[in-house]
């Protein structure tokens, strides 16, 4: 490295004698002591808390932010932040008590109003926030934000001010685990500044977390430090983190390696096979809440009809799924045996071997379920895929090697590749898949509810293939009501058994979030949202 | 000369005209980019609906193309999807390609130039077998390949460079991507430059400058250069365009945030506004340099005479 360090300086020296020169912001020492570099992408979206839908976007927030809730980094369970107490009787309406001592980093202290103010900004039609949705079951959603036409309203009606530090929220329906929902970004509290110069503040937003921006370049990097005055106990660690936009996660990995980057959250599949060697033990591999799944398209009858449940639960046991984690993903999958996530854990709702036999590769019993259930519809399965990004092209043609094996047929299953994942959703959304297609779910709060009502309830918002089953709404509805936690759960579990008789999606793998980091670091951790824990990174 | 000029700048305005189009066609061919900012769900129908409108995605293709460039021409180039102007994308992206290209433009002319003359002037000897069989290997290796061999060999293994770019992205943080970019191009031009030269060497005028006398460093500049340049030139020139716009391999290797990094941004989140902006650039960029070009010709030659 000795030899590294020289050459830095030579070309560093060139550089000086340009005008534009710049150099440092290598990954040891740069940016002052205690404070590590990581990998980062362009976020999406403007990076306003009710409008950042991504993981990019989202590792800034849970730097920047703290709820009234947060999910443990370890656990995933939802506890008290800034929430001293939110009570409820009914499970419908909701009374919010806000800690004192709570400050934002500009000095204002965080009110109820913070929390309400930002609500109803995040719900307004008008301010485009792609989060808006979180909102729906606050009462007086549907004037904020109509389905078609202008809102009748800009507040909600659920939300009232009752004092300096107390609010409450009326439901539109019963939904005992609302509290748990809390430890979104999109409930994050504002300041005043974000409303007064909208500009400035998204420029460089301001916010209650352990960390504050000090200087924000779009595109290119971020630098957070450590805000000295945090009330919260989770206190940094470190004195701050320079974000690093990467557009190719394969450069960024090569900077760590040689030492110019000290964390990288997204490890590309191809380093995969030689990151132990090649990083010294230095890499996480941890469950996330994310789960991949095939989803069908019930708006087709032919999928719709009786029976094609057996021919769904033949593909399944037609997939081999230890082989194709093993082999492409090198482990960073583990195989689904039901349709929530090991994150929850077993008390969360997490069901080991739910799925049973019908997700244990059996070539001879997917043949006879696929003929029983009177073989593919049309004679093949195109399963759709978007093509611009992770190993999508790898596995689902794996997949399909397996299924045509299985089969013995080289022609029962092709992929059906789309270019970009605008068009992909663009597709799903107009109801055009030929087919099973590529269903990643990544939870939003650790709550097996997460898991099944957005993807499984009639007309729910991701549920893509438009499965609709009048059993499972009702036990989803009951355990909506339901106050009793366990009980909840329970209900919960019986509507994904209504999933899993029908086989409405194939369970493919749950997916891990994996990270490496330089030797400077200690302490590295992923949380449930595979979002490293960077307050608790130690340096040095 | 001026009537040439005049007569240049208008044809470049058809030529401008239709690139556009057929830009602005071709990614709104690819559907509705709404749909890919709301993760794996379906957008809100509200929200969507009003974002179509904001982006003016509601409306027919040509009426969008004809506000598009109703607005350009007021400098105008929009608002790519994370809320950033188009232009603010253009200011922090073109001064890092521009320096990108200048480090690649000057590795073809110098090294380029000087091993064509060296090789075109020791033909058949051990030199030029050497130099012509590296430009073989350079052109059929793809620029990744060399790209990433070089990032993982300097930067890693060696450790002599740092294997990212800065967000400065200096001159000299520029010189290996810049090599890797110039590297195919350079062989070319090493070839051109060779074969030209090795032509001209036995051409009359050639041989009287040698018969009078005159040193060999000023045969060889001033006589042989000169003649031997127009096709280099060409090359050159063309080439500029080429590099600026090609460059996405090397900027994503290297993690450089300019033109390249933008327009696979923009390609990959279909937004329209980006691509379109920045391939319109890119567009004129090409036509100056190709009219640069031709003027050049003039100066190298006096015989071209442009009326």
């Amino acid at each position: 490295m000795r030899g590294a360090r020289h050459a830095l300086w030579a070309a560093c020296a060139a550089a000086a004698v340009l005008p534009a020169a710049g150099c440092g912001g290598g990954g040891s020492g740069a940016g002052g002591p205690e404070v590590f570099s990581a990998s980062w992408g362009d976020p999406q979206n403007p990076l306003e808390p009710a409008n950042t839908n991504e993981v990019q976007g989202g590792k800034v927030l849970d730097m920047l932010f703290r709820g009234l809730m947060r999910y443990n980094p370890r656990t995933g369970a939802a506890e008290n932040m800034l929430a001293q107490r939110i009570e409820t009787s009914d499970s419908q309406n909701f009374t919010v008590t806000v800690k004192d001592g709570w400050t934002f980093s500009n000095g204002e202290p965080v009110t109820a109003r913070s929390f309400v103010d930002a609500w109803n900004y995040g719900a307004d039609l008008k301010n485009n926030q792609k989060n808006a949705y979180f909102f729906g079951y606050i009462e007086g959603y549907d004037r904020v934000h109509p389905e078609t036409g202008t809102p009748t309203a800009h507040t909600l009606s659920g939300l009232k001010v009752t004092g300096p530090r107390t609010f409450t929220v009326r439901l539109n329906q019963k939904f005992s685990t609302f509290p748990d929902t809390l430890g979104y970004a999109a409930f994050a509290p504002l300041p005043r500044a974000f409303f007064d110069d909208h500009a400035a503040w998204v420029k460089r937003p301001v916010g209650n977390g352990p960390y504050l921006i000090k200087s924000y370049t779009r595109g290119f990097m971020m630098s957070l430090r450590k805000w000295n005055r945090y009330p919260g106990q989770d206190k940094a660690q470190n004195n701050g983190v320079d974000l690093q936009v990467y557009t190719d996660s394969n450069t960024a990995y090569t900077d760590l390696l040689a030492g110019n980057l000290d964390l990288v959250d997204d490890v590309p599949a191809p380093q995969l096979k030689f990151i132990r060697t090649d990083l010294d033990g230095r890499y996480i591999n941890a469950p996330a809440g994310i789960i991949q799944t095939l989803a069908f398209p019930y708006y087709d009858p032919s999928w719709n009809k009786p029976g094609t449940a057996k021919v769904r639960t033949g593909l399944s046991m037609a997939i081999n799924r230890d082989q194709i984690t093993d082999t492409i993903f090198q482990k960073t999958r583990t195989p689904a045996t039901d349709w929530t996530s090991p994150v929850l854990g077993t008390e969360g709702g997490f069901q080991d071997g739910l799925c049973g036999d019908a997700c244990r590769y059996d070539p001879v019993r997917a043949r006879k379920l696929v003929r029983e259930g009177g073989g593919l519809p049309g004679g093949q399965v195109r399963i759709t895929y978007n093509a611009d990004s992770g190993s999508h092209k790898e596995w689902v043609d794996a997949v399909c090697n397996s299924i045509n094996n299985a089969l013995g047929n080289d022609k029962a299953c092709v992929g059906n590749p789309v270019g970009t994942f605008a068009d992909f959703r663009n597709q799903i959304g107009r109801r055009r898949m030929p087919g099973p297609f590529r269903a990643g779910w990544q939870m939003d709060y650790p709550l097996i509810q997460n898991f099944l009502q957005p993807l499984y309830y009639t007309n729910a918002s991701s549920n893509d293939g438009a499965w609709s089953n009048k059993d499972f709404d009702k036990l989803v509805d009951r355990a909506n009501a339901e106050s009793d936690r366990a009980a909840a759960v329970k209900l919960f579990q019986q509507a994904e058994g209504v999933v899993r008789d029908n086989m409405a999606a194939i369970p493919l793998w749950y997916q891990n979030g994996s990270a490496g980091y330089s030797p400077r670091l200690s302490h590295v951790a992923l949380n449930p949202f595979s979002v490293p824990v960077y307050n608790e990174i130690k340096v040095g | 000369m001026g009537r040439y000029v005049v007569r240049r700048l208008l044809q470049m305005i058809p030529v401008f005209v239709g690139a556009t189009l057929l830009i602005f066609l071709m990614v709104n061919v690819m559907g509705d980019p709404i749909a890919g900012l709301c993760g794996e769900r379906r957008c809100d129908p509200a929200t969507a609906a009003q974002l179509r409108h904001e982006f003016g995605l509601d409306r027919p293709v040509w009426q969008q193309y004809a506000t598009y460039m109703g607005n350009v021409f007021t400098g105008d180039f929009g608002t790519a999807f994370n809320g950033q102007r188009v232009t603010e994308l253009m200011a922090t992206a073109f001064p890092v390609t521009i320096r990108l290209t200048v480090v690649a433009i000057l590795f073809e002319i110098v090294v380029g130039i000087v091993l064509g003359v060296v090789t075109g002037l020791r033909r058949g000897r051990p030199v030029d077998t050497t130099v012509l069989l590296l430009t073989l290997v350079v052109i059929s290796v793809p620029t990744f390949v060399t790209g990433l061999l070089l990032q993982l060999l300097l930067g890693v293994t060696w450790g002599w460079i740092r294997p990212s770019v800065s967000p400065q992205a200096a001159f000299g943080e520029l010189i290996v991507p810049g090599l890797v970019l110039a590297s195919v191009s350079l062989a070319y031009v090493t070839r051109l430059t060779r074969t030209s030269i090795a032509e001209n060497k036995r051409s009359d005028y050639v041989r009287t400058a040698v018969a009078k006398g005159l040193p060999r460093h000023r045969v060889i500049t001033r006589h042989l250069l000169r003649n031997s340049l127009i096709p280099v030139v060409t090359f050159i020139g063309t080439d500029i365009g080429a590099l600026m716009g090609g460059a996405i391999v090397t900027e994503r290797i290297f993690n450089i945030h300019g033109v390249g990094y933008q327009l696979y941004q923009g390609i990959l989140r279909q937004n329209t506004q980006t691509v379109v902006g920045f391939v319109t650039v890119l567009v004129l960029v090409f036509l100056i340099a190709n009219l640069l070009v031709d003027l050049l010709y003039a100066v190298l030659d006096p015989r071209i005479r442009y009326a």
